[in-house]
């Protein structure tokens, strides 16, 4: 295997799992809100307990997402030096307003909420949490715009040559606000509050199907299912949003979406299929003429197929952006319904005793991951074979002096520490769940017996 | 090139970043130095007192590191490309021990099993130590120079990494971390534990200051630039003067007990160190042992004026906040480690 491939493995494994956890972190930092802010204004014990129980689950995701983001602001210059020569003027500036502006505004105020319940008074503890979230949603809207200033770029002009070609900011407004940033951030964003008000869902839904912890239980539930259907049905217009967006800047990568090949036909839109890119087929249960009708607003005009470019300006993979968009959609679908019908049930007094349906918010946390993860896929394989749109090609950004035994090193050890990792993660996270939300007795003997 | 109070931006920007990090090196140093003398704890309630003295604070001290990174790619994206690429290996190792550093803080207290937590003890020591090692290893290696073309790409290989020159290096920022974790850990606790500390500390200034003056030595035999340096301007040699100084100055404020200002001491050391190293590599950035035609330097290796024009902009507004944020942290858990519920 070449360098290439084992860079870009070794960028979407690492980013993938580093994923896992700030989407997490963002929809947790909400919920807590809600929960302390509950907890302030009506000084119920339940509350208290509520939010004591999910800040300890937030602290260990929280931590594994800062340990394996910090390997994600160093593999730029580590494997993808080109690159960085190419896009730091601009992306670094977008990485150290990260820093500057978020991440350090999360970190300390971090050490508020995990360390200081008995070292400051409620409201500051409270001011704190608030912090903490906003912290955690600033870091992704600059870690999006970095990103998709290289979906589609803007404000900025190229300078010299070959190796010393760099893009250079000319209006630094245009290019955070290039043209698909808006979209992404709140496509993103919603994303996480999924990510993270399922996992709350779940969890509560586990407790009331075992009969432990039911009457707190049901309370979280159901304030947390209200911003979930919230969130579930904005995802449907912010993801319109994106699709139009990419329908004008990133055709290409549209065009892979739907498995669309012919510029001169107008095209219909898959709820599932299968692409042959060999014979240029799909396969499935379609909405004719659905794709040019969400465009375009009509049933005749034609959209741009991937038969316009030519084969070394379009992406590769066509099936597995075909399939990791469907599969995102076909889950924001889901999660539609899913939080729809339950809030009716919720309102009629009758959600919880549905046994079917508690299991069912049991397993849910895994499907606004999943989406998470496959939007991704899908919005980054299909940019390629462009690491910046257009402009500098992924073989053209690596490392030159790297070799391919140095990143299948590195590409064994992250798997290894990272395989480690998830298991201590999976096995904690399960732990504390099982444990409960009750801290005044058991826990805290344990520690007592611990010292000496 | 634009100005700003009479300064160059490019200027401005390097001295920004040496700032970041010597920031870095100062707060995430007593944390890792701490880290470096856990073992020497030997009860598990000296241990646990321990690392919850850091607990607070310490993913807030390593955002100095995620923003001195963020500083240099985008003040310097060539030498943050040709740094982290030459360095392959060092930087991968050093993810993975930040990585398990993390991972052994948080997972330690999660069980009661005595092995369990030994075994998290050795990782967060060991991480700890290491992490200072490697950054000393890549510090020492960018004082020599080295191997980069007229393309900034590197030509050398990993043992020239690993040379002598670099590991002395490593050596020191290891015994220096140590001497100041020690000093914040006496600082944070009472009785016994403070008094087995101030031990600890002794030993660590002492190796210290062997590695201090071999590393000096070595310095003006070795690294023939930062030679001429001293040679031009001889007021340079007042820093090891200086630096000896405020180590019998730290030895001086333990034995008064007055922790806090000894602790502000080896704080100073530690910028004192990076300020050495800064002067001697003005203007240059990286060095190219090749051909110093190679070298990257502030000139040739900034972003565009207006890029610096926006970070330092960043920066002008961020430094306040940043630092505000760190007083109320460090004044929310002033006073010696309290165990509650929530430590580890
Ligand atoms: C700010 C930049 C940025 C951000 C926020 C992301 N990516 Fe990305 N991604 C890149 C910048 C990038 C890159 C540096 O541009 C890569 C490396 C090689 C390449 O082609 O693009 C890349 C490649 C890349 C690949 C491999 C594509 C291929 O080689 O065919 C995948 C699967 C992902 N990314 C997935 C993700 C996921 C799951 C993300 C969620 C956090 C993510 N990316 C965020
Ligand atoms: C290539 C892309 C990325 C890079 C370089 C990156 C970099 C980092 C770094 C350095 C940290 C640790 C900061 C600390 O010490 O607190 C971190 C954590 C974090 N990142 Fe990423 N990140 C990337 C992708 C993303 C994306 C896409 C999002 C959100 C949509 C995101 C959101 C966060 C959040 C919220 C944290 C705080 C820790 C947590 O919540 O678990 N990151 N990231
Ligand atoms: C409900 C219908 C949905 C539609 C129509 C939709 C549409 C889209 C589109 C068009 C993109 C590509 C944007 C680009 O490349 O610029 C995208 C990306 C993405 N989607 Fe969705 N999406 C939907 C649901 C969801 C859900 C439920 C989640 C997660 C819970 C999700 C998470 C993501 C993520 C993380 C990305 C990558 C980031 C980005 O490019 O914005 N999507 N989505």
């Amino acid at each position: 295997m070449d360098v290439e491939i084992l860079s870009r493995l070794q960028f979407a494994f690492t980013i993938a799992f580093h994923y896992i956890y700030p989407p997490l972190s963002i929809g947790l930092g909400v919920a807590l809100v809600v929960f302390e802010g509950m907890y302030l204004r009506t000084k119920d014990k339940q509350w208290e307990q509520l939010t004591r129980f999910w800040i300890r689950i937030f602290a260990l995701i929280f931590g594994i997402g800062v340990a394996t983001g910090i390997v994600m602001e160093f593999e730029f210059g580590t494997n993808w030096a080109a690159y960085s020569r190419y896009v730091g003027d601009i992306f670094g500036s977008a990485l150290a307003a990260e820093g500057v502006f978020a991440f350090a505004l999360e970190s300390t105020f971090l050490g508020v909420l995990l360390f200081g319940w008995n070292r400051v008074s409620p409201r500051v503890h409270f001011f704190s949490t608030v912090m903490v979230t906003l912290g955690s949603m600033f870091s992704a809207i600059w870690i999006v715009v970095a990103n998709s200033w290289q979906q589609t770029p803007a404000g900025f002009k190229v300078v010299g040559e070959g190796m010393t070609a760099r893009a250079e900011i000319t209006d630094f407004w245009a290019m955070v606000f290039n043209p698909s940033s808006v979209d992404r951030i709140m496509h993103v964003w919603i994303g996480a509050f999924l990510a993270g008000t399922f996992l709350v869902l779940s969890v509560h839904a586990y407790y009331i199907l075992k009969g432990r912890f039911v009457e707190e239980s049901k309370k979280a539930f159901g304030v947390i299912l209200v911003i979930a259907t919230i969130s579930a049905l904005a995802q449907l217009v912010s993801g319109h949003g994106s699709a139009n967006g990419v329908a004008v800047n990133q055709p290409a990568k549209l065009a892979s979406f739907e498995g669309h090949y012919d510029s001169l036909a107008v095209a219909d839109m898959y709820l599932f299929g299968w692409v042959d890119d060999a014979n240029q087929k799909v396969t499935g249960l379609k909405i004719p003429k659905g794709l040019t009708f969400l465009i375009h607003q009509d049933f005749t005009t034609p959209v741009v197929g991937l038969n316009a470019f030519d084969k070394n300006d379009r992406p590769g993979l066509v099936n597995f952006v075909f399939q990791t968009y469907h599969l995102m959609i076909a889950i924001g679908m889901f999660l539609i319904g899913l939080t729809l019908f339950s809030l009716f049930l919720w309102w009629r007094g009758k959600l919880f005793d549905q046994r079917w349906l508690m299991i069912l918010f049991s397993f849910s946390v895994l499907l606004p991951q999943i989406a998470n993860q496959v939007g991704w896929y899908s919005a980054e394989v299909g940019r390629q074979p462009w690491v910046v749109y257009g402009l500098l090609r992924t073989s053209d950004g690596l490392s030159e002096n790297v070799r391919a035994g140095q990143v299948l090193f590195s590409l064994i050890l992250f798997t290894f520490i990272y395989a480690i990792l998830f298991s201590l993660f999976i096995y904690l996270l399960n732990k504390k769940i099982q444990h409960g939300l009750d801290f005044s007795g058991a826990e805290k003997d344990n520690h007592q017996t611990q010292i000496t | 090139m634009e100005t700003f109070l009479t300064i160059e931006l490019g200027t401005w920007m390097f001295l920004v970043i040496g700032a970041v990090f010597s920031g870095y090196a100062i707060l995430d140093g007593f944390d890792l130095g701490a880290g470096t003398v856990h073992l020497f704890l030997k009860k598990e309630e000296s241990r646990r007192i321990a690392l919850n003295a850091i607990g607070p604070v310490w993913d807030g001290n390593e955002v100095w590191l995620v923003i001195g990174g963020g500083t240099l790619f985008a003040g310097f994206p060539k030498v943050y490309a040709t740094l982290l690429s030459s360095f392959y290996i060092p930087f991968i190792l050093f993810l993975v021990l930040i990585i398990l550093r993390a991972v052994a803080i948080e997972f330690r207290s999660k069980e009661p099993m005595l092995w369990w937590r030994k075994l998290w003890d050795i990782v967060y020591s060991f991480s700890s130590t290491m992490i200072g090692f490697t950054l000393g290893v890549v510090l020492g290696n960018v004082v020599l120079g080295i191997a980069i073309d007229e393309n900034m790409i590197y030509k050398g290989g990993l043992l020239d990494i690993f040379n002598p020159y670099a590991l002395l290096t490593g050596l020191t920022v290891v015994a220096l971390f140590a001497l100041h974790g020690s000093v914040y850990l006496v600082m944070k606790t009472k009785d016994r534990l403070s008094d087995r500390l101030v031990n600890i500390s002794k030993t660590a200034g002492m190796f210290f200051t062997i590695c201090y003056v071999m590393l000096s030595i070595a310095t003006l035999v070795y690294v023939p630039h930062a030679a001429e340096d001293f040679k031009e301007t001889p007021i340079l040699f007042a820093i090891p003067v200086v630096t000896l100084l405020l180590l019998l100055n730290e030895r001086w404020l333990i034995e008064k007990k007055k922790y806090w200002l000894a602790f502000l001491s080896s704080a100073t050391l530690t910028a004192l160190l990076l300020v050495t190293i800064a002067i001697g590599l003005f203007p240059n950035i990286l060095i190219s042992n090749i051909d110093s035609a190679y070298s990257l330097t502030i000139a040739n290796s900034a972003a565009s004026q207006k890029s610096l024009g926006i970070i330092l902009t960043f920066v002008i507004i961020g430094a306040p906040l940043v630092l505000l944020y760190t007083l109320f942290l460090f004044k929310t858990f002033k006073g010696k480690v309290e165990l509650d519920e929530m430590s580890y």
